[in-house]
């Protein structure tokens, strides 16, 4: 009996393959979109993990005992099993007074690209064989140097790298061992489970050892994650988009084969076996329409790749590679979109088809009636849904409630769109005078529920729009304005040390026309750990620094040595406002006079003057950097004569310019990709909307058939059915906009705030909004241009069968 | 006795709308009997007629098919009887569009698992639509349309054959030509015919007949 149904319905496709094809492509397009994403998504999201695990975070585990020490036959016990472990001595290490963080690592089982070893300095030679070398920020090397005879002694050689952190020295494992006298013990082991496993689970091989894994942070992190979390963003805004269109594909099938599904009732085929066979036909569709979106979105993720890995590898340093790798977690998301997309979708046919009734309704009105009664649930919905969304950041916070609000935004504003499409029409129509105007209004309402899903896609691919341009537009312009004013000076030179640094000083004055120290010192703000930089009084900071709020005379009292001025992410945690005091460290307080802008950083931070800065850390100031102004036509000539005068450290010399450059093209690329998938959504969303017209059309010869009759040619008609997608494409854009620039702000001042603590500020592009709806309403009018040109080509017999058979 | 209906009630709408259609039907038919329903149109003639074909269920008053009272059934039941004793000719002729000539006229059959090749040629063949097995209903005149119902209707060997106006949507000539072979076939097979028709002359060629006004039977 089953098969029966199912060979009755399956029937319908083989008289029409065209809307077979139809629904294959849309649902075959939802899942291009969701897996091209989440490929993306997923391959980025491997880099982050890789670069992490750099920095000891990710996939690598963090083994520790309990009681500090290992022995160092764990490891060896580990690496025999086949794992991928590498040992890691840290320890404070205290020469003449000052103090340092000491890291050992194991450069040769260290993981991926080394164990936190800066990749400026390969791994010669040296840093292995005896007496071994030391890695440290210039400023560390130079208090190592300036330490007595006697306490070097014992040390290797130093080497400089600008990309040791402060503080820190890297060195090989045996020297720190041998420095911090710990003999046959490691503080940690890491272990990448990625990397390779071994055979023994390592609760049985070594069962006294803790396992955490350990957290990535620091700049690299923060921004690395803002980027994920706009794809995660997107990957959820495209699946949503997705599922409106499956179900919307689906439900078209279901209305298509109405009357099939009547007669094969009537005939007495039990409800089960319908059920049953609407189930098996969705699957094999889902399945199949799966395949084709899961090759296609990989066509599309390996073409779009190329640019995001060179985002990624550009903002971050984390290397993606240029190719795809075929991982099952997102293939099988987008099987998983398509099959879930379309029993979701079959369920409601399968509510449908039980309680269809026998006979058909006797009056058509009553269809419409029905739908009213709808549009008032839907609307009640969509409130409740919206309500929510204004509530959430009333009572919840953090990065789920975040989303949880775009959610309800999104949902909310989806069911808004047909009632309120209906309302409007309504509306209309009491203006409407004429009986063509007030026959195509109403008309237009009845064949709103038959459009209503796809017109939510396109309100959702429209939004996404709006929404993700917005971000992703806002983010550069922030970015850019804001490397404008933090990267003023035309060149950056760091020193070796402070003798150096005062040779150069004085050679770079007569040859620049500002030399401005950046100068600095560790100290706690107001009770955080953070950084204080000391300025000197220029016009480069006045007219330049990105101040987010301010007094008028900050930068006089700063200059004065009263005023300071903090960081966003410091200000913000630590709820200060302007003219509170701020304590450095155990230091008198000073006013806050400003908060500027700090983005990618995840610590506090404050500038001072740099008297100020002088007389109170003193001896503790790094002075070792400084900006420098000139006209920029000279930067290249200085910059080599620079290099060629002193012995600068590698990276000793940043030529503004280029940063900006790069970071720009940086940008672009972002948003090309952004702009790519934000056009597959769109087409996406037009396809959805092709699909339900093309379907419509074949069962709206009854209403279009009276009209017809009554005088009106089939070219008019056509052109009224053109004109209808257009507007309906255009009140479908009104509802989108608000809906986008919510979703913008949501990601923006929410989202991003919850996870880093800075707030992007919105950026309007009106243009590109008015873009966007010509765009719609050129999409819609493709859309509707088939069925309209079938419409015309419609033979008048079969507008004359339609009186032949009373319904 | 085949078909038992007893003070038969169904309204439609409600309140201020509400709308008495039958008040009190009963009749009786034996097996291989025929029955024409004639009356106006919308004194309720289909309303009946979807009653006894199981579509839907009645206000008050019952109805037993085979000595089964159907307010009994719940409707897997209804759909099994359905199925299984009835034939069931539209006046609009609801054939499946995606399925061919033949797919349709097998289609209760195979629904019933009653699926008998031999008899489903003989019907074909009977009833003229031997050269058009292959073809879409949308390739065939009404009449072969409607002569597809009546096969599909019979191909399962139904007890009862329920026709609502089946040649309403016919000319003269393809009207009289249908019902001739569909009274045949009831005949030849034993199978009993409730038809609902407006037209006198139709009535007429079947055993019985009874006039539906007021929503009461006369
Ligand atoms: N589903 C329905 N809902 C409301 N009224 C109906 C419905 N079906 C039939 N009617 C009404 O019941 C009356 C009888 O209809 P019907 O049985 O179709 O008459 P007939 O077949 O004799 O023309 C008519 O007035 C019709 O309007
Ligand atoms: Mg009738």
């Amino acid at each position: 009996m089953t098969t029966t149904a199912l060979i009755a319905l399956l029937s319908h496709w083989r008289r029409k393959p065209g809307q077979l094809a139809t629904l294959i492509i849309g649902l075959g397009l939802a899942t291009a979109l969701w897996t091209s994403v989440q490929a993306i998504n997923a391959e980025a999201r491997a880099s982050y993990d890789e670069a992490s695990a750099t920095l000891g975070g990710g996939s690598v585990l963090v083994l520790t005992a309990r009681d500090g020490r290992i022995p160092l036959s764990r490891w060896a016990l580990l690496r025999r099993d086949g794992w991928a472990a590498s040992p890691i001595i840290e320890g404070e290490y205290a020469i003449d007074g000052a103090r340092f963080l000491l890291r050992g690592v194991e450069p040769l089982s260290g993981l991926g690209n080394g164990t936190a070893i800066p990749e400026d300095q390969a791994i010669g030679l040296a840093f292995l064989t005896a007496p071994g070398v030391l890695l440290a920020a210039p400023e560390t090397a130079e208090l190592l140097r300036a330490a007595p005879e006697s306490a070097r002694s014992s040390l290797p050689p130093v080497r400089v790298s600008a990309a040791v952190p402060r503080g820190e020295i890297i060195t090989d494992i045996a020297v720190a061992a041998r420095l911090l006298e710990r003999g046959d013990t490691v503080d940690r082991i890491l272990v990448d489970t990625r990397e390779r496993t071994g055979r023994t689970p390592l609760t049985e091989l070594v069962p006294a050892l803790e396992r955490n894994t350990g957290s990535a942070n620091g700049e690299v992190a923060q921004l690395t994650g803002s980027f994920h979390l706009n794809l995660t963003a997107f990957g959820f805004l495209s699946f949503a988009v997705g599922l409106f269109i499956v179900y919307a594909a689906i439900g078209l099938a279901f209305e298509q084969r109405r009357a099939t599904l009547r007669t094969l009732r009537a005939l007495g085929t039990p409800v089960s076996s319908i059920i049953a066979a609407l189930i098996i036909e969705a699957l094999a569709l889902a399945l199949l329409a799966g395949a084709i979106g899961v090759i296609l979105g990989y066509v599309v993720a390996s073409a779009l790749l190329p640019g995001v890995a060179a985002t990624l590898r550009g903002l971050y340093g984390a290397s993606v590679a240029g190719e795809l790798a075929i991982r099952p977690q997102w293939w099988l998301s987008g099987f998983a979109i398509a099959v879930l997309g379309a029993l979701a979708a079959t369920a409601l046919s399968i509510r449908r088809a039980a309680t269809l009734p026998l006979l058909a309704a006797a009056q058509p009105r009553a269809w419409a009636m029905a739908s009213a009664r709808r549009f008032v649930q839907q609307a009640i919905a969509a409130l409740v849904l919206l309500a929510v969304a204004a509530l959430i950041p009333h009572f919840f916070s953090g990065i789920i409630a975040g989303f949880a609000m775009l959610a309800a935004l999104l949902f909310g504003a989806a069911l808004i769109l047909p009632p309120a499409l209906a309302l409007a029409l309504r509306l209309i129509q009491r203006l409407a005078r004429g009986p063509i105007a007030e026959w195509f209004l109403a008309d237009t309402r009845q064949q709103l529920p038959g459009l209503s899903l796809a017109l939510m896609a396109l309100m959702l691919a429209l939004a996404t729009n709006i929404g993700v341009g917005t971000m992703v537009s806002s983010f550069r312009l922030t970015f850019e304005g804001w490397l404008d004013q933090r990267l003023a000076a035309e060149l950056y030179v760091t020193t070796r040390d402070e003798t150096q640094s005062a040779q150069v000083h004085e050679w770079l004055e007569p040859r620049t026309e500002a030399v401005l120290p950046i100068w600095s010192a560790e100290s706690e703000i107001a009770g955080r750990s953070g950084e204080v930089f000391g300025v000197v009084d220029h016009a480069t900071y006045r007219d330049n620094w990105p101040l987010l709020i301010a007094t008028d005379t900050a930068w006089d009292e700063v200059a004065a040595g009263n005023g300071i001025l903090v960081n966003e992410q410091a200000w913000r945690s630590l709820g200060l406002a302007l003219g509170d005091p701020v304590r450095l460290g155990t230091q008198p307080s000073m006013t806050l006079v400003g908060v500027y802008t700090d983005y990618g950083n995840p610590n506090a931070q404050a500038i001072i003057g740099l008297d100020a800065l002088l007389t109170r850390y003193d001896s503790e100031v790094s002075r070792l950097r400084y900006g420098l102004r000139l006209p920029p036509g000279d930067t290249p000539a200085l910059a080599q004569a620079l290099r060629a005068e002193f012995d600068l450290p590698a990276n000793g010399v940043i030529d503004q310019a280029q940063v900006k450059a790069f970071s720009m093209s940086v940008f672009e690329r972002t948003f090309a990709v952004t702009a790519a998938l934000n056009v597959l959504t769109l087409s996406v969303a037009a396809f959805a909307m092709f699909a339900s017209l093309a379907t419509l059309a074949s069962m709206r010869l009854p209403q279009l058939a009276p009209v017809w009759a009554l005088g009106l040619s089939r070219a008019s008609l056509a052109r009224l059915e053109l004109i209808r997608a257009g507007v309906l494409a255009l009140m479908t854009w009104l509802i989108a906009l608000p809906t986008g620039l919510l979703l913008a702000w949501v990601l923006l001042a929410v989202v991003n705030v919850e996870a880093f603590g800075w707030r992007l500020p919105i950026h309007l592009f009106p243009l590109d909004w008015l873009i966007l709806a010509v765009l719609a309403i050129l999409a819609a009018f493709i859309a509707a241009l088939l069925p309209a040109r079938a419409l015309i080509k419609r033979p008048p017999r079969e507008f004359l069968q339609i009186f032949a058979q009373e319904r | 006795m085949l078909l038992t209906v007893d003070r038969l009630e169904k309204s439609y709408g409600d309140g201020a709308q509400r709308q008495r259609v039958l008040d009190g039907v009963s009749l009786t038919l034996a097996a291989g009997e025929s029955l024409a329903i004639t009356g106006e149109s919308g004194s309720g003639k289909s309303t009946l007629l979807h009653l006894i074909g199981l579509l839907d269920t009645p206000d008050a008053g019952d109805i037993a098919l085979n000595g089964e009272a159907i307010s009994a059934l719940d409707e897997a039941g209804r759909a099994a009887r359905r199925r299984d004793t009835v034939g069931l000719v539209f006046q609009q002729f609801n054939l499946v569009p995606s399925l061919t000539v033949a797919g349709n006229l097998a289609l209760q059959a195979r629904l019933a698992g009653k699926h008998d090749p031999a008899w489903i040629d003989t019907l074909a063949t009977r009833l003229g639509l031997s050269g058009f097995l292959t073809r879409y209903p949308e390739q065939l005149s009404g009449g072969q349309q409607q002569r597809v119902a009546v096969g599909r209707a019979l191909a399962a060997r139904p007890t009862l054959l329920l026709a609502d106006e089946p040649t309403g949507n016919l000319d003269e000539a393809t009207s009289a030509d249908v019902l001739e072979l569909m009274l045949e076939l009831c005949r030849d097979a034993g199978t009993a015919l409730v038809m609902a028709t407006h037209s006198a002359s139709a009535a007429d060629q079947l055993s019985r007949r009874a006039h539906l006004t007021r929503g009461r039977l006369s």
